[in-house]
């Protein structure tokens, strides 16, 4: 074959552009097997709310339910545990939920919950979402003594949290238990996962 | 002509198969004075095999389904003829895998295998090892029990930690907002897909190493000495050809680790909770996390440091970088030791101390990170993990000003 004449300025030109032509249209192929990967249609709609009965709750009680498959965690707090919660925010990181992403507006309040007595959290430490231990005993020598509480422990890196979720600092969670949207159907119902729009 | 060389001729007239063979095998010419720890690079590929084989078989029972996994693994266990044997070689092989590359990986770090001009093929064992690790997480999530979900859950969760699309990137990794079903069927596709991206990554691995050539205990160059052997005139004085003298040395390597991995499969499959967690004999619970989480022993190193690393500025990030940092700092190895030599053999006191420490690091982060956490074991994690780290930034320095041993013109017997 004859290459007298070429102009291999333009033949260099002619075989990068249909390359970079060619690696785009590539690129838009991945887009289905990428997208694909994404929660379903099914998945999505996986996230009804949930109702929990808690008129059998006593006082220092937790109840587990699952959302979204998660556990929720309701925890009935006695008047001494409530008053815990002040003496406790020295050792927070952010004892009065700073962080909005972490609760509900109508949460955001030193109790997070909207009656003081229940606590509602989603069960999931906010450092890589082991679910933490409920260990209400207060004073517990393994998790410091005269100074617990009550409250949680996840077992997987030793993060601790307040009876309202609130994060210790110097733990390796970086913020506070999320609480969950929910709202009162009565005073022993809750609905768990929608909150009719106060959010 | 016998009717076998015909059949040859014919055959490399239309594929490669005797060039293939002898530039392989019958005249790849090793350096004569391979010892112990040459015997793992083979008993890696043995495993591999292995580990294809079982896993195929145990595919052929196994149901990739949240509401059937746990119960499928029982009844491969109970009721599926030999599925037991095929169960615990597949498991016992995992944790013997990882007990072989790591050893092969320190044989590397002891005799200077990764050395110019090996570079790439040292590049591209630690692409196998990280793609070793991928398919042994994936692997780990199909039994689906407790430590399957929660272990999934935690590494699933580092994703998240990745500044501003974190979120995102980790439920797209799961396909759902939680570990559910959606992910142990993508878990299950990926488990099956990577053995063979790691086999086609063996085969490069040996390309590289066929022809660079192989690196020996004294880290010389048999290339660049004398020539002429009892085979070839032109095949370096100091190499053998690997077929049959390697290929016969490593039968009897294979022999004793059969030995050791039979005892292993047939008197301690679970090997006392580390080859096979005890919470994970009970089914996957979303709801309640064990007691104790932990990974599987050739994780921990690893999980150690990332718990060993605090969260600055609220974010677990920094965690994360570390501990991935710590496999990628593989990747540049080859230029940090500025030694005169390769083989520790002649280098000198400060390289046997700094690997020394290293070894120790390892071992400990290790140890660490099948323990709970309390501030005493975090601050011991933090140092080893500044020492792990140590042996390779200071590197440059230590291996440079180190007192080396003059290196012999042929290597030793």
């Amino acid at each position: 074959m004859s290459t007298e004449g070429v102009d291999k300025g333009r033949r260099r030109f002619l075989t990068a552009a249909t390359s970079a032509v060619g690696g785009v249209g590539t690129l838009y192929v991945l887009t289905p097997f990428v997208l694909s990967m994404q929660p379903s249609e099914k998945a999505k709609a996986a996230g009804a709310p949930v109702e929990a009965d808690v008129s059998k709750l006593e006082f220092g009680q937790m109840m587990t339910v699952e959302w979204r498959g998660k556990p929720v965690w309701i925890i009935r707090r006695s008047e001494q545990n409530l008053s815990d919660l002040q003496t406790v925010e020295k050792h927070l990181l952010d004892p009065a939920s700073d962080n909005l992403a972490q609760q509900p507006a109508y949460a955001k309040n030193i109790n997070r919950s909207i009656k003081p007595e229940y606590s509602i959290l989603v069960g999931i430490c906010t450092h890589l979402g082991c679910s933490p231990t409920y260990r209400p005993d207060i004073g517990a020598a393994d998790l410091g003594g005269a100074e617990w509480k009550g409250g949680f422990f996840c077992p997987c890196h030793g993060s601790r949290f307040d009876l309202s979720g609130r994060v210790y600092a110097g733990v390796p969670a970086p913020s506070n238990l999320v609480v969950p949207p929910h709202m009162y159907l009565s005073d022993s119902r809750i609905l768990i996962g929608e909150d009719g729009g106060e959010a | 002509m016998s009717t076998m060389k015909k059949f040859m001729t014919w055959v490399d007239e239309r594929f490669p198969a005797t060039e293939t063979w002898e530039n392989h095998l019958s005249k790849y010419y090793a350096p004569k004075n391979f010892n112990f720890w040459y015997y793992f690079g083979s008993l890696a590929i043995l495993i591999l095999v292995m580990q294809i084989l079982t896993g195929v078989w145990l595919a052929m029972s196994y149901k990739p389904d949240a509401s059937l996994a746990f119960a499928s693994v029982e009844y491969i266990m109970r009721d599926v003829n030999y599925g037991w044997l095929i169960r615990y070689m597949h498991s016992t092989g995992a944790s013997a895998f990882f007990i072989v590359i790591y050893l092969h990986m320190f044989r590397g770090l002891i005799y200077g295998s990764y050395r110019k001009p090996r570079e790439l093929l040292w590049i591209i064992g630690v692409i196998i090892y990280l793609a070793m690790m991928a398919t042994a997480f994936f692997g780990y999530l199909l039994p689906w029990g407790q430590m399957s979900f929660w272990g999934a859950q935690v590494i699933v969760n580092l994703f998240s930690a990745v500044p501003f699309v974190g979120e995102e990137l980790s439920i797209w990794v799961r396909g759902d907002y939680v570990i559910s079903d959606a992910t142990l069927n993508r878990f299950f596709a990926f488990h099956f897909l990577l053995p063979f991206i790691l086999a086609a990554l063996v085969f490069v691995h040996i390309v590289a190493l066929h022809a660079v050539g192989s690196n020996n205990p004294d880290g010389i160059e048999i290339k660049q000495g004398p020539k002429g052997n009892r085979w070839s005139a032109d095949a370096p004085a100091d190499g053998i050809p690997f077929h049959p003298y390697y290929t016969v040395k490593d039968i009897v390597g294979v022999a004793g680790f059969l030995f050791l991995f039979a005892a292993a499969l047939f008197f301690a499959p679970e090997m006392g909770g580390f080859f096979l967690e005890h919470p994970n004999f009970e089914p996957a619970n979303p709801l309640k996390t064990p007691e104790h989480i932990a990974p599987v022993w050739y994780f921990t190193p690893f999980y150690a440091m990332l718990r060993a690393i605090p969260p600055i500025a609220g974010s677990q990030f920094p965690g994360v970088l570390v501990m991935f940092g710590a496999i990628a700092i593989l990747f540049v190895l080859p230029w940090l030791d500025r030694s005169p030599v390769k083989s520790i053999r002649y280098k000198g006191p400060l390289f046997k101390i700094a690997i020394a420490i290293f070894v120790v690091s390892f071992v400990a982060l290790g140890w660490l990170g099948v323990q709970g956490s309390t501030p005493a074991k975090t601050l011991l994690a933090q140092i080893f993990t500044a020492l792990y780290f140590a042996f390779f930034v200071l590197m440059p320095w230590y291996s440079k000003i180190d007192k080396t041993k003059p290196v012999p013109e042929r290597v030793t017997e």
